[in-house]
């Protein structure tokens, strides 16, 4: 078992230290990454990413990017990733408060990209609601 | 001949001037020491992004993405980056030479920084937008400033976009540099920039092409999917990576300026004590000379 993942943002390295299984959320769905997977490039939605290490499960959660996988190494490049401890709930809420208020205003008409990346905002403030959330229970 | 009192007077404002200089020289250094690092950490980022763009570098055709459309008609738009504040030696006057150097007459500008938007719309250029960036830069301020640029791209009213910045080559040599950001040529992705990654200290290594592509990648959900996300991604952190070097370079030239200007007011200190002593042993040779003369007159 040896499967080195690596997550980076532009700001800086979150992480990097050889894991057991990574489970990520993919383009397509949740992927679970073993040792010797086919090298894959894949774009990444916000949400949960997991990892196994000695025994134990960590999460992330994570932002929009991407993750190079190859047989031996798992590498993210996403816009934010934050562990438990480092969410800090009543930010996420109001990001996610603001966004919505931002997106409801808006005509349908509007920026499509602008829209995109409100979506991608909630997306990301959900995604670590729930990972704080369900960590604490 | 300066008095006395003109001379301590003199000494006591130069000793005022270098104590704000020397301060700013710290403070300079401390955020220079920041802004390094911050480039530093986006290195891993560039490598991994560049890995990523050589493999879809096949893929990634004039046709195949309206960012890597070249277009031969259409303006030229500039974004030139300067700092917000001077006393940061010739910094910005060299890049405004750079950009009245290499860039048309006509061409737009988009600006960060006030000191290169007030020269640049006094010479009579079109200023489309002008930004405003924190320090330290957050990633989150090259989103609004790429998107821009992508979007008056897209519209077709420009040809091309090109950024100027300082590049930070070391603490002593920052250059001013003009790169086209759009459109994106294919032949460029992926390469390695002489700007991405700090200075000379320590060597990036180019991303192994050969190694990289003789590995076959499956792309999920498509290349093409994954290109159109990319690419975008590519400009913000292009962006990001120019305004963090210009920081670097900003806080680096400041903190050299400020430096000889705190040399300087010590040398000028010490010429001014010594003339001081000087003044001031004559006065007292004089005292003495009237004294004894007073005495012997008495006697």
């Amino acid at each position: 078992m040896s499967l080195h993942l690596e997550i980076v943002t532009p700001e800086k390295k979150i992480f990097s230290d050889t894991v057991g299984n990574v489970y990520l959320p993919g383009a397509n769905g949740e992927m679970g990454i073993l040792e010797g997977h086919a090298a894959l490039v894949s774009a990444l939605e916000p949400g949960e990413l997991s990892y196994e290490k000695d025994g134990s499960t960590f999460l992330l959660a994570v932002g929009s990017g991407f993750a190079e996988i190859t047989q031996e190494r798992v590498s993210i490049l996403t816009d934010m990733a934050l562990g438990e401890e480092e969410i800090d709930e009543h930010s996420a809420e109001a990001a996610m408060k603001r966004a919505e208020e931002q997106l409801a205003g808006m005509s349908h008409d509007h920026d499509a990209e602008e829209m995109a990346h409100l979506q991608a905002s909630i997306a990301k403030a959900t995604a670590q609601l729930n990972l704080k959330r369900r960590t604490r229970h | 001949m300066a008095n006395l009192r003109d001379i301590r007077r003199r000494i006591k404002s130069v000793k005022n001037t270098a104590q704000i200089t020397r301060a700013m020289q710290l403070v300079a250094a401390a955020k220079m020491k920041k802004a390094q690092d911050q480039a530093v950490a986006g290195r891993d980022y560039a490598d991994l992004l560049n890995k990523v763009l050589v493999n879809l570098k096949e893929n990634a055709d004039e046709e195949s993405h309206p960012l890597l459309e070249q277009r031969e008609e259409g303006k030229e738009l500039v974004l030139v980056i300067s700092t917000d504040k001077g006393l940061c030696g010739p910094l910005n006057t060299n890049l405004g030479k750079a950009v009245r150097s290499d860039i048309s007459a006509d061409a737009d500008i988009v600006t960060v920084g006030r000191k290169l938007r007030t020269q640049l719309t006094k010479l009579g250029r079109d200023l489309v937008a002008d930004f405003e960036v924190k320090d330290p830069v957050p990633f989150a301020e090259a989103r609004p400033i790429a998107k821009l640029l992508t979007q008056l791209f897209l519209d077709g009213k420009y040809s091309k976009v090109s950024v100027a910045f300082n590049n930070f080559v070391s603490t002593l040599n920052q250059e001013p540099t003009v790169v086209q950001l759009l459109p994106i040529t294919s032949d460029k992705l992926g390469e390695k920039r002489s700007y991405e990654g700090m200075g000379n200290d320590v060597k990036v290594e180019e991303t192994d092409h050969a190694a990289a592509l003789s590995k076959d990648y499956l792309f999920e959900p498509s290349s093409q999917g994954v290109l159109e996300s990319l690419l975008p991604l590519y400009i913000n952190f292009q962006v990001y990576q120019m305004l963090v070097e210009s920081r670097a370079s900003e806080h680096s030239a400041r903190m050299v300026a400020m430096k000889a200007a705190t040399d300087n007011a010590n040398k000028f200190i010490k010429e001014l004590t010594l003339e001081y002593n000087k003044l001031r042993q004559a006065a007292i040779t004089a005292e003495l000379l009237e004294i004894t003369t007073a005495m012997k007159a008495m006697e």
